[in-house]
């Protein structure tokens, strides 16, 4: 009895939560022409009026009934109206309801805009900056995890800190510093001031922290450098940590909005948030290619997130265990 | 003989310690200098000292930005903490289902703001939308939404019939304040800052649900167990047992949510105006705002600085007064 309250409350509010995908999805298959005729449910249903004439059914917009007859406007099938006011008996005009998907409409927002250009340029940008971090991650969560060395505490602590500065408080002077070293619109100013992320450092230093002391002696022992412990002991027993960090650091640089808005201008570079921003502006009216836009742009992450759900969950939750 | 000084550890750590200490360490405190000075795109001008936070405090429309997003907190934080506490109490009393509806929560946190900000500004489209579309299904009047400039307190006392600018007039008369100013106090969010609130709740929730789960988890069974046996109904356990046990979490959550909904900015550019921040300024947040000074007509990189460093006073003053409520709250 309290179970079956408890999944009553949870699907009723967990269909609210997916009831805007619902509808982007099924939006984004729709004619225009449906959406604008207010036509905005759920289902991808077409209604229209048609007339048949010369045994050719022609669709028509019925303007104003007279009496037996109504006035049409009769359309060819590219919908191009090929006759107006058309005096016709009303009886002739049969009303006709369609479940009609338009996929199309994905392929013309796909080559309106540059979206192809967009997906490379986020992909090249987000596995830039997830190697990146991984590798400074890694290093310098190494030294601060396994190394005694002078300032160690205070560096460490320094870093812990800047990780609370708001990134609108950093934006405007790191557009400054961009800008004075030719930066601004270029693959750097997206990709190298976050190939270091503070938060990987803090997660990759907790993890090689729990590693026991015997190990490290053990390798010690066998001859192992510094750098090959690393390689071939610590990194191969942090495996889920790296892939949380990994998860972190591509979802973060794919979904990143302001940061690219501010530092890139030409299409050549721009990234899909960016992109997508622009087609919003500029397709304002088109509410089913804006819908089919906005679906294929979350797709790459929503597969992602359908194929590691455990991990990606198991991730954002660490991340509120620190304390 | 002297130990050799070891350069090892300062190697492993300086590949991250340049970037940090370049697009970190020196922004924050070029920051501050760049904020006392005339600075535009060109590069910087004379020293002007405090002029930029001078010019804030009389700045109408900073006040304005600062009193939305206040709205904006205000409203975000308690609600999502409430909702998101409720879920995770449900998902955690369930065994089946339990990783779908977990998933289905969680969709929108992995999703970007770009992309759903997209969705939401149709949802809430006066003629195409789907709000209005159920609301006239079923026999009410469509609403304008994003673009209705009117505060839900308006509206909510307009709708039971009084004359709610008739009344702030009145008494802006009487205590001798702005009415612009009052209306604005009183009225409350506009709708279309309330829109903009359902939206960062709705794409929050997710995430703290997920951590108050976690957070539920750690709570060892035996207490239930011996209050069960001391006869305490569920709501009393709630209160006596998890909400005391689960106060580490909420802190935490109640700080990220808090500093998160401080820097909305991406559902502000893609969801409300042309001009972004309409209807008539009610949905400029703080972050908008600096956005628009710095990169804006005015490109003014030295007023945006300043206000970018109040940003972040308020978020520095509001995280160590939490860290200090919680040392004193904590068992």
């Amino acid at each position: 009895m309290k179970k079956s309250i408890s999944y009553i409350i949870l699907s009723v509010c967990g269909l609210l939560m997916i009831i805007p995908f619902i509808w982007m999805i099924t939006t984004s298959v729709k004619s225009q022409l449906e959406v604008n005729k207010g036509n905005v449910g759920f289902l991808p249903i077409e209604q229209y009026s048609t007339y048949e004439e010369d045994g050719k059914i022609y669709r028509i917009t019925p303007v104003k009934a007279d009496g037996d007859s109504t006035y049409i406007h009769i359309f060819d099938e590219n919908m191009n109206r090929i006759r107006s006011y058309e005096k016709v008996a009303t009886s002739d005009i049969v009303d006709k309801k369609e479940f009609k998907l338009h996929f199309e409409n994905y392929k013309e927002a796909f080559t309106k805009v540059p979206f192809k250009r967009y997906f490379i340029n986020t992909l090249f940008v987000s596995f830039s900056v997830v190697f990146g971090v991984l590798i400074t991650g890694s290093l310098a969560a190494y030294a601060f995890a396994t190394m005694r060395f002078k300032g160690r505490d205070f560096i460490f602590y320094l870093f812990i800190s800047m990780m609370m500065v708001p990134q609108p408080v950093y934006l405007i002077p790191s557009y400054v510093l961009l800008n004075h070293m030719g930066w601004i619109d270029t693959y750097n100013a997206l990709i190298i001031p976050w190939i270091a992320n503070i938060f990987t450092i803090f997660l990759l230093r907790q993890q090689f922290k729990t590693i026991p002391d015997e190990l490290f002696d053990a390798a010690r022992i066998d001859g192992c450098g510094r750098f090959r412990t690393l390689w071939t002991l610590v990194l191969p027993l942090s495996k889920s940590v790296i892939v949380t960090a990994a998860i972190f650091g591509f979802i973060g640089s794919w979904n990143s909005f302001m940061w690219p808005l501010v530092m890139t201008d030409s299409p050549a570079i721009r990234v899909l948030q960016v992109g997508l921003s622009y087609f919003s502006q500029e397709a304002s009216a088109q509410t089913s290619l804006l819908m089919a836009a906005s679906t294929f742009s979350i797709l790459p992450l929503v597969i992602l997130f359908l194929f590691a759900q455990k991990q990606i969950i198991a991730s954002f939750a660490s991340s509120g265990l620190k304390g | 003989m002297k130990e050799k000084f070891d350069f090892g550890p300062y190697l492993y750590i300086l590949p991250a310690a340049i970037i940090i200490i370049v697009f970190r360490l020196i922004p924050i405190i070029l920051s501050f200098i760049v904020s006392f000075y005339d600075w535009t795109i060109t590069g910087p001008g004379k020293f002007i000292g405090l002029e930029n936070y001078i010019t804030m405090f009389h700045d109408g429309e900073f006040w304005q930005s600062m009193l939305n997003t206040f709205y904006l907190v205000i409203f975000v934080v308690p609600v999502s903490l409430a909702l998101s506490l409720i879920f995770a109490n449900f998902l955690n009393g369930i065994e089946k289902l339990k990783s779908l509806f977990r998933s289905i929560y969680f969709i929108p946190t992995v999703t970007s703001m770009v992309a759903i900000s997209i969705v939401w500004k149709i949802i809430f489209n006066q003629q195409t939308g789907l709000v209005n579309f159920f609301l006239t299904k079923i026999g009410f009047d469509p609403m304008g939404w994003l673009a209705e400039s009117r505060g839900v307190t308006d509206i909510f006392l307009s709708s039971l019939g009084m004359n709610f600018s008739g009344f702030v007039q009145t008494l802006s008369g009487g205590i001798g304040m702005n009415y612009n100013t009052l209306y604005l106090l009183l009225g409350g969010p506009s709708l279309a800052l309330f829109c903009i609130i359902i939206v960062t709740i709705w794409k929050g929730l997710g995430y703290n649900t997920i951590i108050y789960l976690a957070g539920l988890q750690n709570i060892p069974k035996v207490y239930y167990e011996a209050a069960d046996i001391d006869g305490a109904g569920k709501i009393r356990q709630f209160f006596k047992i998890t909400w005391q046990m689960i106060s580490p979490t909420t802190f935490y959550v109640l700080m990220m949510t808090t500093i998160v909904t401080f820097q909305v900015f991406s559902q502000i550019y893609l969801m409300t105006g042309p001009p972004v921040g309409g209807p008539l300024g009610t949905t400029k947040v703080i972050v908008y705002f600096l956005f628009d000074k710095g990169f804006g007509e005015s490109n003014n990189l030295s007023y945006a600085s300043a206000i970018a460093l109040v940003l972040f006073g308020i978020i520095l003053t509001l995280t160590l007064f939490q860290k200090r409520l919680e040392k004193k709250v904590h068992y």
